[in-house]
């Protein structure tokens, strides 16, 4: 039984051209299921749609096996957190807290056993007396949160809820979010643009562009296989580094620039010999001494994070960037030995953009054992 | 060598004090020449005029306006024992009282009806918001014909449905009422369309997530729609209660202040005394009472409201 269940499900506003178009998706019990994408790509329209606050066009939603589609959000048994938050500004965060709860006529005591628990979870006990303009952003934050904590409803949907705070208390947010709803055992879905966001918070991650789903899957399938070249695009920071290949004779061509030797049997699936684009993730740029490297590009930008180094080469008409850990005293112009090996390449169809061959190594490590 | 730094520093200090001084100054200058034109329009058209009645309000005056014999409070204590403007006094708070709720109930509940999201929503907006487009002559001359004994569509409603015709604007029973209907639908348009900015201006959000709360329409309406509404709906009730007191057009068009002075609103009353009777000095007495009555309620109103009201 599954809390959500999307089935074929298509939006268009107004007989317009669709802003949604056939959404297939189960969400399990207990899952924190993040919908990530760039901006206008319908995520919102998709939330607003479970949450019954936007009608279907085409198609079924199906909550714990039931069909939802005509019921008003108030049956729906779920609780929202906006972007904006919608705290009521003119009641206080108390009464804010309540509203719900007082709309449905909940027992005054049960009311304030509710309040007092939420209140002291979320860290507001000392601010039930403030109005929302007298909060900062990270505690409107928390209110909102408190509101739809306080409501019990199993399955929370939030829109955008960080994408007004600094970046530190959003890190921060991030963590209080996630253990609220692994200790609720709330079944979340999160709406966010923001990939980190989505990779660091979500047990699984749908990547959504253009009103179409690019990908389904956790947050590490999505970074070693990425369905496609918006996902492998999306996903991962800096991004993942492209460029237009052939293979000509057991040579691996890029940007007309680049020339690798490759083995044909090692990548089966790449039937295609023209027409490849090839990805290369910023971490299997490899420095390499030049007796060993099999690429020698000019360095055109460095970076210094302070724990890693980030190193901008042009090759052919593409930017590459090459992330190596430690501080890398190197100067612009230098050129530097690289090695690329082919179990690092992920190739891609350039007409389609499908993926045709993942990398056969991935980033993980072994595991230990503990 | 300490001292010296001392005394430098004290200098220093004095130097920054008298410079802050000058600023302020010269602030204080500009600020008063771009306030120059409003200060002399509302010198020569409002403060003088303003200060004229007063000094008027103390005096007896000849048939052209011009003070003859100083009376003192004469004007005023007068005003109290004249059962004419006492009658007055009282048709105008019953104006007000009609009027102001009248106007706010019934435009509150076009405007939240015309703020719901259907086909052709416009329409009805702009026919509810149309009467701000109406002069009030026009309005009255309308009125008049809705109002007539024997051809108006109301007696000849009441008629069809088997009622006796009423006299709307000669029987002393309903004339004041009749008025106030009339002004109700006069200031509907004007009310209506401010109100409707107000609900238009609520954050949709904010009934979204009620909604997921399970929040009843009504429940919405009352705990969101009307505190969210406040400041817009202080506003149009101080406009519309000032204004009732203020109103003259209708009248003078309708009743002229009849039947038996029932509709005798005091601004029909000052007019009547000065251009009719050409008892200026009463009039302006009576002008000045209003004026304090107005200033006095609208203070108690705003000490009322700032409870009340929430100001995003
Ligand atoms: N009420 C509406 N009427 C018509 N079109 C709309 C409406 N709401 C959204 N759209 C369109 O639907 C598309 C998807 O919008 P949506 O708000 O779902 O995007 P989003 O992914 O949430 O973007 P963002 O990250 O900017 O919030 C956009 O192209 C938008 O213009
Ligand atoms: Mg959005």
């Amino acid at each position: 039984m599954h809390p959500v269940e999307l089935i074929g499900v298509s939006k268009s506003y107004d007989k317009a051209e669709a802003v949604l178009t056939d959404i297939d998706l189960s969400i399990e019990e207990g899952e924190f299921f993040v919908l990530v994408g760039p901006s206008g790509s319908g995520k919102s329209t998709l939330l607003r749609m479970i949450a019954g606050l936007e009608s279907i066009t085409s198609g079924t939603i199906r909550m714990n096996n039931k069909i939802v589609n005509h019921l008003p959000p108030k049956d729906r048994n779920l609780s929202m957190v906006f972007q904006n938050y919608a705290l009521y500004p003119h009641l206080t965060v108390e009464q804010n807290i309540l509203f719900g709860l007082r709309a449905k006529k909940v027992d005054k005591a049960e009311q304030q056993r509710r309040l007092k628990e939420t209140a002291e979870m979320m860290g507001l006990t000392d601010l039930l007396t403030r109005k929302p303009k007298q909060l900062s952003g990270g505690q409107r934050q928390r209110v909102a949160l408190a509101r739809s904590v306080v409501s019990e409803a199993p399955l929370c949907l939030m829109d955008e809820p960080l994408s007004n705070l600094d970046a530190k208390l959003r890190a921060h947010m991030r963590i209080e979010i996630r253990r609220l709803q692994k200790k609720l055992g709330l079944t979340m879905i999160y709406v966010t643009h923001d990939q980190v966001e989505a990779m660091t918070m979500g047990d699984r991650i749908m990547v959504l562009n253009d009103g179409q789903i690019q990908q389904i899957g956790k947050p590490i399938e999505l970074y070693n296989e990425p369905a496609n070249l918006f996902v492998a695009s999306f996903i991962g920071s800096p991004k993942m580094n492209m460029g237009q290949a052939m293979i000509d004779n057991q040579h691996l061509i890029i940007e007309d620039t680049v020339n690798l030797p490759l083995n044909v049997a090692e990548i089966p699936q790449v039937i295609k010999r023209k027409g490849i684009t090839v990805g290369v993730r910023p971490e299997h740029l490899l420095y390499a001494k030049p007796e060993e490297a099999n690429l020698f590009l000019e360095i055109i930008n460095v970076e210094h994070l302070g724990h890693e180094t980030l190193l901008t080469f042009e090759v052919g008409t593409q930017l590459w960037t090459a992330k190596w850990l430690g501080q890398w005293m190197l100067e612009v112009g230098q050129r530097v030995p690289l090695k690329l090996l082919t179990k690092h390449i992920s190739f891609y169809d350039s007409q389609s953009g499908q993926l045709m061959q993942a990398p056969l190594n991935k980033s993980q490590l072994e595991v230990v054992a503990l | 060598m300490k001292d010296t730094a001392v005394i430098l520093s004290d200098e220093k200090q004095i130097d920054v004090f008298k410079a802050v001084k000058k600023q302020k100054l010269v602030r204080f200058l500009k600020g008063m020449l771009f306030l120059m034109p409003s200060i002399v329009l509302f010198s020569l058209f409002l403060f003088y005029p303003l200060g004229r009645t007063i000094y008027l309000s103390f005096f007896l005056t000849d048939g052209s306006g011009d003070p003859t014999v100083f009376v003192g409070w004469e004007n005023y204590l007068n005003l109290f024992t004249s059962p004419i403007f006492l009658k007055s006094l009282r048709a105008t708070f019953l104006f007000v009282l009609y009027t102001v709720p009248g106007t706010i109930l019934v435009s509150l509940f076009l405007a939240i009806l015309a703020n719901e999201k259907l086909k052709g929503i416009g329409i009805f907006r702009t026919m509810y918001a149309s009467t701000m487009g109406i002069s009030v002559a026009a309005a009255s001359v309308f009125w008049m014909f809705l109002f007539h004994p024997t051809i108006g569509w109301l007696n000849q409603i009441l008629q069809a449905l088997g009622f006796n015709s009423i006299g709307w604007l000669t029987d002393p029973q309903w004339a004041l009422l009749a008025v106030s209907i009339s002004t109700i639908w006069m200031n509907l348009g004007f009310t209506f369309l401010i109100m409707l900015g107000g609900l238009q201006s609520i954050d949709r959000y904010l009934y979204e997530s009620a909604d997921i709360d399970g929040a009843s329409y009504f429940y919405q309406l009352r705990r969101i729609t009307l505190p969210m509404l406040s400041p817009t709906l202080f506003f149009v009730i101080t406009v519309t209660f000032i204004n009732a007191f203020q109103t003259f057009g209708q009248i003078d068009m309708l009743t002229r202040g009849g039947p038996q002075n029932e509709t005798q609103l005091i601004v029909y009353s000052i007019y009547q005394e000065a251009f009719m009777n050409y008892q200026f000095g009463p009039a302006s007495a009576q002008a000045i009472f209003l004026f304090i009555v107005i200033l006095l309620l609208t203070l108690i109103q705003f000490k009322l409201g700032e409870r009340k009201v929430h100001y995003q």
